[in-house]
C-alpha cells in the first residue's frame, strides 16, 4: 500500500461517512491512473447515489449522471473520445436494478467502458434501503424485519448474469482490508489495460463497507465484508477474455 | 446542391450531418424510424457513431455523454418514447448541455397511435420533464424545414448551452418533397473548453453536473437566461395577419392547411389571417402585434384540447376571444375551419 495518495486526490470537499468503501475506491483509482500514466486523460461518469461526491474527491474530468444511466452515458463519451480511458462509477443499486438494461447491454455490446460498481449491499445516498444486492434476512429501512428472499429474491451475483456475455474482464474485490485492497488494484489495472487495448466491456465490482446505513462501526461494517458478504460474493475474476482464448 | 426528393425524416438525418452531427442513439418508434434507420448506415458513411440503444433512456443517456464531451449529439423518438426521454432532457438542462431532440408527433395519450398529431405541444413547451425548466422549440412545417432547421437547432443549443427540441409530425415525417440539403459543415469537438476531454495537471478539473451546485448566482444566471431565449429566439411567419379580422394561429401541418384557408376565405371576401410560430417555446408573442384589426383568434390544432389556445390568449392579454378548431383522426380541412371562423365572427361575442 502507497502512502501518500495520488495527487488527483483532492477531498477537500469530500462528504463520505468516516470508514465508507467509496473514499477507498477513489484512492485506489487514482493510483491506478498515476501509475499508469492516465491521470491527464481518464474521463469519468459517477452515478448521482454516494459515489457522486468523487466529482469532490478527484480531480478527472467528470459527469455526474442520472441514477442508473452513468453506464450509458460513459458509452456515449466513448464514442466521442475513443483515445480517452472512460470509466462508469456506480453503486449496486444503480447497476443492478434501476441501470440494469444499460448495464446489461452494455456486456451485450461488448462496449469498451470500464465499469466499477461499488456493492455496499444496499441504497446507500437515499438511507439504507434494500437493493438486489441485500444479503437473505438483512435489516435495512424498507425490510425492517428482514430480506424475505422469497418476495424479495436472492441476492444478484454479477458473475452468473454476465459471464455468458462476451465482454473482456469481470471481477470482484474487496475493500475490507490490506489485502482485499491490494488485490482489488490488480483488478482495476487489468481492466484498465484491457480497455486501453480496446478489448471491451470490463466490471470490477467492489465490496464495500457503508457503516452508517448499517448502523454498525467502521471496524464491525469491515468485518461484515468478510464473514457475510465474502460467503455469498466470492472474490476472483470470472472473465479474462484474453487468457480464455 | 441541387434539390433531391427525400422523406421529411431522412432530410432531417441527412441535414443532422450536414449540420456536423456525428453522434446518434436512437430506439425505433413510428412514425421516426426513419431517422434511425437513415442514419444506420448515413453516419458511419460520414465518420460519426451510431447507435440503435436497448431504450430511449439509455438513447438519451449517451446523448448526454456525447454532448459532454463535445459531440454534436441528437436523438429522435415519438410520443411513448419521447416520454421516456424527459428525465434525460431534465439533467441536459441541468447540466447545461447542448443537444438536440426531436419529436416526430403521433396522435393520442398512452400508446395512442401512429398517425400525426400535435398533442404534445404542453409536453414541449412547458418543460416535459421534472423542475423548473423549459426548452427552445422549433416547429417545421415543410421538408425543407426540416432540413433547415437542424444547423439553426444546433447553433441555438451551443449558444445557450441548452437542448433544443424540433416539433415535428408524421405527416412531416412521412412526407415526401422536393428538398435542398444544406451545405455540410465541420464540427470540432474541442471548439470549448468546458467539454470533458483529460484534466491536465496543474488546471481546472471539469464537472458536468447540475449547475445549481456549482453557479456562483444560479438565480440570476437561470433566469437572464430564459429571459434572453424569450427575448431574442421569438420566430414566427405572418401570412396576411394586418387587415385580418380573424387570425389563425397554428404550427406545423395544421398551419399548412390554415394557409389554403387563408386563401379560400379571403376569396370570398372573409378577412383570415394566419400566424405561425415556428419557435413553440419561446411562444412568439411579437407576432401578434400586427393583429391590429383582428377580432377574434382560433387556434387550429391536431387535439382535443386546444394545448395553444391559453399561449395565445396571455399573447392577446386576454382581450380577444379564443377558440379551438381541433381534429384528431385527420389533418383538419381548410373549409371547416373557415365555417368555425365565420361563426365566431357571427356571434354577438366578437
Ligand atoms: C430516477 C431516480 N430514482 C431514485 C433516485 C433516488 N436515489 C438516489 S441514489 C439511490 C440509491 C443509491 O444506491 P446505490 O446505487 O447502491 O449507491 P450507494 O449510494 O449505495 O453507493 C436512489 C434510490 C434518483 N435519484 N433518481
Ligand atoms: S451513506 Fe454509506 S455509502 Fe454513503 S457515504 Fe456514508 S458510508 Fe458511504
Ligand atoms: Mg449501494
Amino acid at each position: 500500500m502507497r502512502l501518500v495518495a495520488p495527487e488527483t486526490v483532492t477531498f477537500t470537499e469530500s462528504g463520505f461517512c468516516p470508514g465508507c468503501g467509496h473514499g477507498l475506491a477513489v484512492r485506489l483509482i487514482a493510483e491506478v491512473m498515476e501509475e499508469m500514466g492516465l491521470s491527464e486523460k481518464l474521463l469519468t461518469i459517477v452515478d448521482v447515489a454516494c459515489g457522486s461526491l468523487n466529482i469532490d474527491s478527484w480531480r478527472f474530468d467528470t459527469i455526474m449522471a442520472a441514477h442508473g444511466r452513468p453506464i450509458a452515458t460513459a458509452v456515449g463519451v466513448k464514442k466521442v473520445r475513443p483515445e480517452n480511458p472512460v470509466m462508469a462509477y456506480i453503486g449496486d443499486g444503480a447497476a443492478y436494478s434501476i441501470g440494469l438494461a444499460e448495464t446489461m447491454h452494455t456486456a451485450l455490446r461488448n462496449d469498451n467502458v470500464v465499469t466499477v460498481v461499488i456493492n455496499n449491499s444496499l441504497y446507500g445516498m437515499t438511507g439504507g434501503q434494500c437493493a438486489p444486492t441485500s444479503l437473505p434476512g438483512q435489516i435495512t429501512t424498507s425490510t425492517p424485519r428482514g430480506k424475505d428472499t422469497k418476495k424479495a429474491g436472492m441476492p444478484f451475483r454479477v458473475e452468473e448474469a454476465f459471464t455468458g456475455f462476451d465482454i473482456a474482464y469481470l471481477a470482484r474485490g474487496s475493500m475490507a482490508d490490506a489485502r482485499g485492497m491490494i488485490q482489488s488494484k490488480k483488478y482495476l489495472q487489468k481492466a484498465f489495460e484491457k480497455h486501453m487495448n480496446g478489448e471491451g466491456f470490463c466490471l470490477v465490482e467492489l465490496l464495500s463497507a457503508c457503516p452508517t446505513n448499517l448502523n454498525i462501526t467502521p471496524v464491525k461494517s469491515v468485518e461484515r465484508i468478510k464473514n457475510d458478504m465474502i460467503p455469498y460474493f466470492p472474490l476472483g475474476e470470472f472473465k479474462d477474455k484474453k487468457e480464455e482464448e | 446542391m441541387a434539390k433531391v426528393l427525400l422523406k421529411g425524416n431522412e432530410a432531417l438525418a441527412e441535414a443532422a450531418l450536414a449540420a456536423g452531427c456525428r453522434f446518434y442513439s436512437g430506439y425505433p418508434i413510428t412514425p421516426q424510424t426513419e431517422i434511425l434507420e437513415y442514419l444506420s448506415w448515413r453516419m458511419e458513411d460520414v465518420g460519426g457513431e451510431f447507435i440503435q440503444a436497448e431504450s430511449e433512456l439509455a438513447g438519451i443517456n449517451m446523448v448526454l455523454g456525447a454532448a459532454a464531451a463535445g459531440a454534436r449529439a441528437l436523438t429522435t423518438s415519438s410520443g411513448p418514447g419521447f416520454s421516456l426521454k424527459q428525465e434525460g432532457i431534465s439533467y441536459l438542462v441541468a447540466a447545461d448541455l447542448p443537444a438536440v431532440i426531436v419529436d416526430v408527433m403521433r396522435i393520442g395519450t398512452g400508446l395512442g397511435d401512429i398517425s400525426q398529431g400535435q398533442g404534445d405541444y404542453w409536453q414541449l413547451t412547458r418543460g416535459g420533464g421534472h423542475g423548473d425548466y423549459r426548452t427552445l422549440v422549433l416547429a417545421p412545417d415543410s421538408v425543407q424545414e426540416n432540413a433547415d432547421m437542424m444547423a439553426e437547432a444546433f447553433d441555438l443549443a451551443e449558444k445557450y448551452r441548452h437542448p433544443v427540441l424540433i416539433a415535428s409530425d408524421a405527416a412531416i415525417g412521412q412526407m415526401i418533397e422536393a428538398v435542398e440539403i444544406p451545405e455540410f459543415i465541420e464540427h470540432d469537438i474541442d471548439k470549448f473548453d468546458w467539454t470533458i476531454k483529460g484534466c491536465k495537471k496543474g488546471t481546472e478539473q471539469r464537472k458536468i453536473q447540475n449547475i445549481y451546485y456549482t453557479h456562483p448566482d444560479y438565480e440570476t444566471y437561470l433566469a437572464d437566461k430564459y429571459a434572453e431565449m424569450e427575448e431574442q429566439e421569438q420566430r414566427y411567419e405572418n401570412i396576411q395577419v394586418e387587415d385580418a379580422e380573424l387570425v389563425l394561429v397554428a404550427y406545423g401541418i395544421s398551419s399548412r392547411v390554415c394557409r389554403e384557408a387563408v386563401e379560400a376565405a379571403r376569396a370570398e371576401g372573409l378577412k383570415l389571417g394566419l400566424i405561425r410560430p415556428v419557435t413553440l417555446w419561446p411562444f412568439p408573442v411579437k407576432a401578434f402585434e400586427e393583429a391590429k384589426a383582428a377580432k377574434a383568434f382560433l387556434t387550429v390544432e391536431m387535439n382535443i384540447l386546444g394545448q395553444m389556445v391559453d399561449d395565445v390568449k396571455l399573447a392577446t392579454c386576454g382581450k380577444y376571444p379564443v377558440d379551438h378548431y381541433g381534429s384528431i383522426f385527420e389533418i383538419p380541412e381548410y373549409d371547416g375551419i373557415i365555417e368555425k371562423a365565420k361563426e365566431m365572427l357571427k356571434k354577438g361575442e366578437v
